[in-house]
Order: structure tokens, then sequence, then C-alpha cells
């Protein structure tokens, strides 16, 4: 137990632990202080100063996210000195803004705006400060737009892209009035090492940072008659998306999340589920592969560990950051891009449809997935395989803009085919999912047994630290698998492309001897992706997990491999996983990438 | 360009490769450069593993270290307060009319930049300048003169 | 030269000194009698903050720590300061010495000087003389080594925590206080950062003892002072004087005849009017300085004073904050805007507000002091912003 400290604020005692900061103290109190620079998931930068307060005895107002409590504090959180202050300094930043807020992508949802309504900032009293900056827009990435008139200096993206995601793609460059947010030598994001992971843009408060939309297009081939337009679910989406349509964070909205689609006017509404089981079997197979060759033929030329491949945040960063590792990577497409590559062949010759005439949705949690969309490598059905990428957040504004009520929609069943889903494809969308759903299918093969676990549910590779090792032994093997007999695979699971750099700087150190390597470049996994609801933080994160189990925990095939469309389209059209048709559509290969 | 890779490796193993070091091995390259390269910034980031717009922001948060390209001579006027009152602007002016540039630029043969700075702390004998290194004290238009003759010379 | 009504001083560019004998005879005492002759000295920092210096050494001397440092600011960037460059080239060996004494105290066993790049002139010197102070070092069997770590042009690396981060290899952005120094300095260890001139008085104590010191100045300023003097002044220069004096008698001094204002403490000082001469004292009781003294005559536009100031702020903020950044660039536009009839003369009003918000809520202390040098303009000289 830590030491309490005694304090008031506005005249009410409170005691917290030693340490706290005067805002945590106040939240305690219920006394909402307003802050702007502070993030529940970053380390403290006390730079926008919007959270000054009085505190008796002190001649300047600190910031109270930065400045800890003490014995006998006496702080003041509603005086007149604080809220001149505080009106002075909104205001200060809205002369820096360019504050076209009905143009804005971010309308409604910006922080800042928030707090000038709440202040009543009626008439900017300063100077306008636009007309004298030179502000640059960056739109030239697939991903993310990056719009410095709309800046705030607050930092909260540097320090993601620092702490959480050890990328530092942006930066703080310059100083007084140039300081900017900048990336290297302020190159377009499309060029520097930028993952497109968008964190970011999660912890953006207003509109410098946001996903690139694809709405007008989505919406205009919805309405060609001569375009039949498919759409794919990540596992992750129907965790979340409520957040943005007033419903509370870890609401399942599955049901009522393909209601919206169909109104919304999709031709067909089908499911990502279907290929992250498509996925673990060529993936689950890929793995037993390189192990017998490590194993039994002694190939030297097999790579190991082999680390999972559906994150594309984390593909870009391998790319960047450890290209001598690319072989490493699982040769498995993501499930969005085998989705989108089944979509204009098979799914295409089942529908008796003409591939050129099929638009290929994918609804993501996720803003790297339209970077990934877009790499020449997947083209592999011969057209864009997937054509146009959404997020959570932008299926809800469509929702809105196509006014449903949606808490109020009735449940409906994803289409077939491609519609089919299972647990194991479910729990993709958290940390460690991947690594579960692989185990459930691959011991099974290898034993001919369930795995272990209670329920299925192998609860080691779960949880929210950063890193988490869990070694199986595999026992009782079928006789095509004996060289398994007695071995003990050792897996590790990270989130968070901080935590991936630990893990690759142990297999690079040579302190780890791995077979399978699980990373999501997001916090959380897919469910904190940075196409998600905003705001977000560790609470809300594990609620959507929460949910995701819970999924997985109400359906009734829990294993890949039991899927049955999967069964069909092996026996139909792919033959078998790493099959000649797999590896035409299914498979990839990854690029090196400069450092900087 | 090998010879940046070469002067970047050198400066790193003079320096170290922590944190620490950046601002050393920058102010070796602005010594030798008189000006950082995104290439040298590139190269600076990979030695030290860190990332490159943190090199890149840290660079041009200190007035010293240019990120633009600059001639041999730097010259940095003082444009602060005594400076100005004893006639900075004139020194100014006297050093545009004998090297065809204006303040900011460099001349063609990349042999001299002509900046303007904050107080040099040479205020009881304004105007002042430095010359890359070497301070230049009590300027009036005929001194000036002289001083960037004898730099032409060089 | 006569000092008719000013008492000079010669503590510290007096050549009299042995430092060797210094450091001998100080490491016979103890810290505990160190500190409390400083304490009795009444020495405050000399780079404008006026912190006791003893009390800095003592707080760092409590930490539990094995890693601690003394730093030398020589980052001297304040528009009108130049007496540490003139103390660095004239008497380098005082200043290693105080940072000696300080580094027995606390019990460090690295010191560091942070030069201004704008010095950068001075390293081979300093270098050399630093080299045959480590030889006395060794000597005397005192394990403590001194680097000297350049800057690179950055006003505002001269407030100690965006110093630590300068040097180690960040931009120079001030840090959230507390924690302060003396519990979590450079690379986060105990430090004790103090500027060059106040290191000089406290190896002058040392030699001296405190009386010396203690016997000038006033009770809330004791000491001497070494004052940099620029602007409208027929002797414009470096001079150490006793601390106490009026604006008044220092004009009778220093001025053309003709003064009507003196900046007292650089850019971030305080703007002394004619009226006010006889009544302000030079010290912590009136206006504090860091030593800046600069005087203007009539002919001089108090606007074009301030206008200038407030460049140097507007470029020289790390930016990080929002009172600073914002602040600086609205108050120029703001006396701009006045002066031209943009906006209405009570808009003066408006920025001094502002200027309040800046003082109260700036992140560090270069954010909160460009207020002083606004109000005292704006406030004395109204009409010079209007017409």
């Amino acid at each position: 137990m830590s030491k309490k400290i005694n304090l008031k604020i506005d005249g009410i005692p409170v005691a917290v632990d030693e340490g706290t900061t005067i805002l945590k103290a106040a939240k305690q109190l219920n006394i909402h202080i307003p802050t702007l620079c502070y993030h529940d998931d970053l380390c403290i930068a006390g730079n926008c100063r919007v959270c000054v307060v009085e505190m008796k005895g002190s001649r300047t107002l600190p910031a109270s996210c930065a400045m800890p409590v003490s014995e006998g504090m006496e702080v003041m959180t509603n005086t007149l000195k604080v809220r001149t202050a505080r009106k002075h300094i909104i205001d200060l930043l809205l002369s820096e803004h360019n504050a076209k807020c009905t143009t804005c992508y971010k309308n409604g949802k910006c922080e800042l705006q928030e707090l000038a309504a709440e202040n009543k900032i009626s008439t900017a009293s300063f100077i306008d400060l636009v007309p004298h900056k030179n502000y640059q827009m960056d739109a030239y990435s697939p991903s993310i737009i990056k719009d410095d008139s709309k800046c705030i200096r607050c930092q909260r993206c540097v320090r993601t892209c620092e702490e959480l995601q050890h990328v530092s793609a942006l930066g703080v460059a310059y100083k007084g009035d140039k300081m900017k947010i900048s990336t290297f030598f302020e190159n377009p994001m499309f060029e520097v090492v930028c993952t497109n992971c968008g964190q970011c843009v999660n912890r953006c408060p207003t509109g410098a940072l946001v996903e690139r939309n694809y709405l007008e297009e989505v919406w205009a081939a919805i309405y060609d008659p001569d375009k039949h337009v498919v759409v794919q679910t990540a596992p992750a989406v129907r965790v979340a998306l409520g957040e943005d349509l007033n419903l509370e964070p870890g609401v399942i909205v599955t049901g009522k999340m393909v209601t919206a689609l169909k109104r919304l006017g999709f031709d067909s509404v089908l499911d990502t589920d279907f290929t992250a089981d498509l996925t673990i079997m060529e993936e689950g197979f890929e793995l037993l592969t390189r192990l017998k060759k490590a194993l039994v033929d002694k190939d030297p030329s097999v790579k190991l560990p082999m680390a999972t491949s559906c994150s594309p945040g984390w593909i870009k960063f391998i790319e960047h950051t450890y290209p001598e590792y690319l072989g490493n990577l699982s040769t498995c497409k993501s499930p969005q891009q085998m989705f989108g590559a089944l979509a204009k062949t098979y799914y295409a010759q089942k529908r008796k449809l003409d591939p050129s005439k099929v638009v290929s949705i994918s609804i993501m949690p996720c803003t790297a997935k339209k970077f990934e969309a877009d790499r020449p490598e997947m083209r592999s059905s011969g057209y864009k395989d997937v054509d146009y990428v959404l997020t959570t957040r932008e299926l809800a504004i469509m929702i809105k803009q196509a006014g449903l009520e949606f808490a109020s929609l009735p449940e409906s069943h994803y289409d077939s085919i491609m519609g089919e889903s299972t647990g194991a494809a479910v729990i993709f969308g958290a940390t460690g999912g991947v690594m579960e759903a692989a185990l459930r299918t691959a011991y099974e093969v290898v034993t001919g047994r369930e795995v272990p676990f209670n329920g299925l549910n192998i609860t080691p590779v779960r949880g929210m630290e950063g890193v988490r090792e869990v070694t199986i032994k595999i026992e009782g093997t079928v006789p095509e698998w004996k060289f398994l007999e007695g071995a003990e695979l050792k897996t590790v699971i990270a989130h968070g492309l901080t935590n991936a750099k630990k893990v690759m700087d142990s297999v690079r150190d040579g302190k780890s001897n791995y077979h399978f390597i699980e990373i999501m470049a997001c916090p959380g996994g897919c469910i904190g992706g940075g196409g998600q609801p905003i705001p977000t933080n560790a609470e809300i994160r594990k609620k959507r997990t929460e949910a995701i189990f819970a999924e997985d925990s109400g359906m009734k095939i829990r294993k890949s491999h039991e899927n049955p469309e999967v069964i069909a389209i092996y026996k139909e059209f792919l033959e078998k996983p790493l099959g000649h048709k797999s590896h035409e559509l299914l498979h990839t290969h990854y690029k090196e990438r400069a450092r900087h | 360009m090998p010879e940046i890779k070469e002067l970047v490796k050198n400066l790193a193993s003079k320096h170290g490769k922590t944190r620490e070091s950046l601002i050393p091995i920058l102010q070796g390259v602005i010594h030798e450069e008189r000006y950082i390269s995104d290439e040298a910034m590139t190269e600076i980031a990979r030695e030290l593993d860190i990332s490159a717009a943190q090199v890149y922001g840290t660079a041009t948060f200190y007035s010293f270290l240019d990120t633009q390209p600059r001639g041999k001579y730097v010259i940095r006027v003082c444009r602060t307060i005594s400076c100005a009152m004893k006639g900075k602007n004139l020194i100014t002016h006297e050093i545009e009319d004998m090297l065809k540039i204006k303040v900011g630029e460099t001349t063609q043969n990349k042999k001299f930049s002509l900046l303007e700075t904050n107080c040099l702390g040479w205020c009881h004998k304004g105007p002042a300048m430095l010359i890359n290194d070497d301070a230049f004290t009590d300027l009036t238009a005929e001194k000036v003169r002289e001083i960037i003759n004898q730099y032409i010379k060089k | 030269m006569s000092y008719s009504n000013l008492k000079r001083v010669d503590l510290i560019f007096d050549k009299e000194c042995n430092p060797k004998e210094i450091i001998k005879n100080t490491w016979a005492k103890s810290n505990d009698q160190i500190i409390n002759e400083l304490l009795e000295s009444g020495l405050k920092g000399r780079g404008g903050a006026g912190f006791p210096t003893a009390l800095k050494w003592k707080y760092t001397a409590e930490q539990p720590e094995p890693d601690k440092y003394i730093i030398c600011n020589a980052d001297e960037g304040e528009p009108g300061t130049f007496k540490d460059r003139e103390i660095l080239f004239k008497v380098p060996q005082k200043v290693f010495g105080g940072m000696a004494v300080g580094a027995k105290v606390i019990g460090a066993k690295e010191g560091f000087i942070y030069l201004r790049g704008e010095y950068r002139f001075l390293l081979p010197e300093l270098e050399a003389q630093l080299e045959s102070f480590h030889e006395i070092l060794k000597d005397l069997k005192i394990d403590f080594r001194i680097k000297i770590i350049m800057g690179s042009g950055a006003y505002i690396c001269g407030e100690e925590s965006a110093l630590f981060e300068s040097m180690e290899g960040h931009r120079g952005e001030p840090r959230n206080k507390p924690p302060y120094p003396t519990i979590a300095g450079f690379r986060s260890k105990p430090t004790v950062i103090n500027n060059v001139e106040t290191l000089v008085y406290a190896f002058m104590i040392c030699m001296h003892g405190a009386r010396k010191f203690k016997d000038l100045g006033t009770a809330d300023s004791r000491g001497s002072k070494v004052f940099s003097i620029s602007g409208d002044t027929p002797k414009a220069g470096i001079y150490e004087l006793e601390l106490g004096m009026t604006v008044e008698q220092f004009v009778e001094e220093f001025g053309d005849g003709d003064t009507k204002a003196v900046q007292v403490g650089g850019a971030s000082g305080f703007c002394v009017p004619r009226k006010k001469f006889k009544e302000t004292i030079i010290g912590f009781e009136g206006v504090p300085t860091g030593g800046s003294m600069m005087l203007f005559n009539s002919s001089r536009s108090m606007f074009n004073v301030l206008h200038n100031y407030l460049e140097f702020f507007e470029e020289e903020s790390c930016g990080q904050c929002t009172p600073c950044r914002v602040g600086c660039q609205q108050l120029i536009l703001g006396i701009e805007a006045v002066k031209k009839g943009e906006r209405h003369a009570s808009y003066l009003e408006h920025l001094q507000k502002l200027a309040q918000t800046m003082k109260i809520t700036a992140k560090c202390g270069l954010g909160q002091s460009v207020a002083n040098s606004f109000f005292s303009i704006v406030e004395n000289f109204k009409e010079e912003m209007i017409y």
C-alpha cells in the first residue's frame, strides 16, 4: 500500500495515493478538469495548459495533469483566475487553428470544438494567425491525411508513434512560432517509416490526423446498377461499431451491423471471418511444414520462428525495421486480402458474376488495411482484390448518413457464400486470438485431439501484457506428425509495435528460441485498431476484448477447420492448404523498405 | 554519398552511439559540411538506432544546426536590440551589397551564406557578427567590407 | 575610472587567486561547514532567478543517489548579457574551482559546462585551461572531472531542464516541474546547476570567507554582481558593482544624460521608466537581474524596443506550450495592429490580460517572463505604443 496524501479540491477533502496527479485526484471527486494534450495511454506532456488550476500558495497555475499532489495542498479548479486563463488558452489555440469546422471531417468529434463550445468562445478575441502560416496538407497517403492547419501541437500523435509504436515517423520539428509536427524532412507520410497503423488518428483531438475516407467512392459503387458490391466485415468491427452509434463499449452488434449493411444497399454482406478461418488453415499448415522441414529434413533454408502476417501495420514495420527477417513472415495474405482475391474469383464463379463488375469493399478496424489493399502485390484476381477499405468509423458515418436508427435495427445473418464464421475467426480481433485459433486447429491436426484447455479457451495466450510467452507441449501425436511427439512449441504474442520490437530484438540477439510469433501492430490487437471508434483507452479496449471472447463462446463452431464453407472451398476450389491455387491467390511476398 | 557515410561513422565512433551523442555528431557534420543533409541525417539515425524524424526534429530546433545547404563561410549578424540600435541594418545591407545576396541566401559559388541571428553576447560592442565560429565586433561599414574582403581572398 | 556613488568590487576578476590553495583549504573543511559558510554569505543564484546557492547544494547533497552531477550553465543568451563570456575568458580556473567545491559538497564525480554555441571561439583556450585544472585535481588526488558540452543556438537551453534535455541529445524543451533538478536533473539524477558567475562567487567565498561577501549589498541582495551594460551609454561594458543601488544612482553613473528608460534583466526583465528611477532598487527587493542593464535615451522608440524583444521570444520559445508559443505571436501582431490603427487602443488592455495569463500558465520561466517587459513597457510608454 502506498502512502495516502490528504488534500482539498474545491474545498472537498480527498485522500489519494502518493504520486497521484491533481487531475486524477479531481476525477475521484467527480470534478472534471478539461484537458487536451493529456491521454490515458500516453506519458504526461503538460504542454497544452488547458488543465491549469489554482493552487494555494503558488504564484502560477500548475497544469493539473502534471502536478503530483502533496500533503495539505488546496486546489481550486473553478476560480475567476482559472476560467480566464482557460478561456485565453482555448482562444489562443483557436487563433492558430483553421477553424472551418463545418467542412471539417472531424466536425462534431473534435475535442477543441467541444471545449470551445463548452466555454462559449463566441467571437475569436485574438488575431487569426492562420493567414500568417504556411500550413501544409499531406493527402498523399492512402491511409492517413495530415492537415497541419488543424494541428494544436499537443503532441499526442508524436507520443503515440514513439511510446506505443516505437516508430517515430512523426516528430516535433523547429521551435517557437515555427514549431510543428513533422515527418523526416517534412516528406509525405506515404514516403516515410509510417506504418499507417492510425494510432495517431485515434488519439488526435482535432482534424489534423484523420483517415483517408472513401465514403463517396463506396456510395457511388452502391448506386451503380452495373456493379455487384460485396462487403466483408472484420472480426473487431462488430464489438466496437456500436460506440459510434450511441451504444456503450463492449456491446456486440453483429446482427444489427449486417442488417445495416444490407439496408445501405450492399449486394452481399459477407464475413472476413471466413477468410480468417482460411488463414488458420493455410498458416497452420505453413507452420507445421516449416517445423517438419526444420526438424525432419534439416533444411537449413527454412526460416523459424514464423511470424503472423495478418496485421499490415506490423508488415510495414518489419519491412522498414527488420528487413532481414522478411523470410520469417508467414507468406499468407491477411484475411482481408484473401477475401478480396476470392471475391473476384471463387465467389464470382459461384455466383456467375463478371469479376470486372464486382466491387469488393471491406470494413476494417484499421487504417493500414487501406494501404494494404493498394499494394501492387494485392491483385492476384487480375483486378484490385479489395477496391475500397472503410474503417469502423466510416461505416458508422454511412449508417448515420442513411438515416438508420442503429440501436433499433433487427438482427440478421450474413449472406452466403463466404459468410460463415467460427469462434476461432472471431477472436482474430483480439491480441492472442490468431495464436489461439491456430493452436485449436494445429494441435488437433497433429494429435487428433482437441487442445487440452477447458472449453477450448487457451487462457494463457490471452491477456493484455505487451509480450506473452506460452509453451505448449505436444503429446500423443498421430503417425503423420510423429516427429513432433514430446516437442515443446514455443510461442510468443506481442501487441503494439513497441512490444513487437522487443520480440524482434530478442530474436535478433538470439535470446529466444520461439517457433511461432503473433504480432498485432495495435494495442490490444485489432479491437484497438487505428480505424476504431474514438476515444480509446485501456478500459474501452478491455470491454471490446471481453465482447470478442463472449462472441466466441457463443458460437456453435469454434475451430477453423470445422467451418463448413472452408471445408467446401478446399473441396471445390482450392484442393488443399498450401496447394497450387492457394499459392496463387492466398499467399504473397514482402519487400524491404528504407528506414526513414 | 559515401563521404557522408564515412564522416558520420567516424563521428559516431568518436562520440558514441547513444542519444547523448546526437548533438555532438550533428555539430561535427556542421563543422565539416556547414549543413546537415537528409543523407547525413538518415545515416545518423541508422548509427544511433533512432528515427530519422527524431534527428530532423532535434536538428531543426537549434539555429546553428542548419538543414539547408550553406556556404563555406556562414555569416550571422546579430539582430537583437543593442546591435539593432547600433546600426545592424547598415552592416547587413553592406554585406548584401558586397555578396549580392539577401539575408537567408547563399552565394552562387557556395562560399558565403548570410543569416541574422539572436543575441551573440557582444551587446557592449555592437554591431556584432559571427563568421563560422569567429566573432567580429564594433562593426562599421568599412570594417565589415575589409573583413569580408579578407574572407573572399581565403 | 571614477565611481561617484557606486561601489566597485573586484571579487570576480581579481587575479590574486591560487585555485590549488583554495581547493586544498576547502577540502580540509566538512561539507556542512562549506554549506554553512555559503548560507551565511547569503549568496543567491546569479542567473536571474536568485535561488539561494547553499540550499541548492544542500538539497542535492541530501539525495542518497550515488550518481550526481554539477553543471555550469554557460548558455548565456539573455539579450544584453555578456558577462559570463568575459568570466570564462578571463578567470576560467575560478569557474572550475567553484564546480569542484560544489562537486565535493554534493558528492559528484562528473561536472559539465554547457557553453552556448555562440561562444565556441572560447573553446580551445577553455580546454587548455581545463587540462591544467585537471592536473591540480590530480595532484590533490581529487576524483572529479569536467567536460565541456557545446550548445547549438537556442536561448531556451539556458532554462535548466531544457539544458538537461539538450545535453541528453534532445530538443531543448523544458520539463514539467516537479521533480526539480536537485532530485532528478541531468540523466534524471540529482543535479546542481549553477550560473557561471554564481560558481565563481561560491569559490571566492571559500577563499575569503562569508564576511567579505555578506558585508556588501543589502539584506535581500547580498554581495556584488557583475553587470553587463549596453545601449545608450558612453561606458558600455562589464562592471562588478555592489548590490543595492537605485536605478537613479546607476543612471547617474552610466547614463548619457538623456536616459529615458533602463531595461533591467534583459528581454525577460523589467523596463524602468525615468519617473521610477529614484524608487527602484536593482536587486531582489526591487527589480532582479541576471546582470543585463540596457539604457535607452529619448531618441529610442519603446515600441521598437518591445517589438524587438517579442520577435526574440517568438523565435526562441521552444514552442511546446500554448501560452508561450501562441501568446508571443499574438503579442507581436497585437501591438503591430494597434500601431497601425487596425485595432483600437483598448486592445492593449486585452493583450495585457493575455500577458498575465502567460505569466501564470506558461510551462517554464521563459514564457512566464515575457509578460515582464510587455507590462512594464506598455504600461509606462502607452503613448508610444499607440501613436
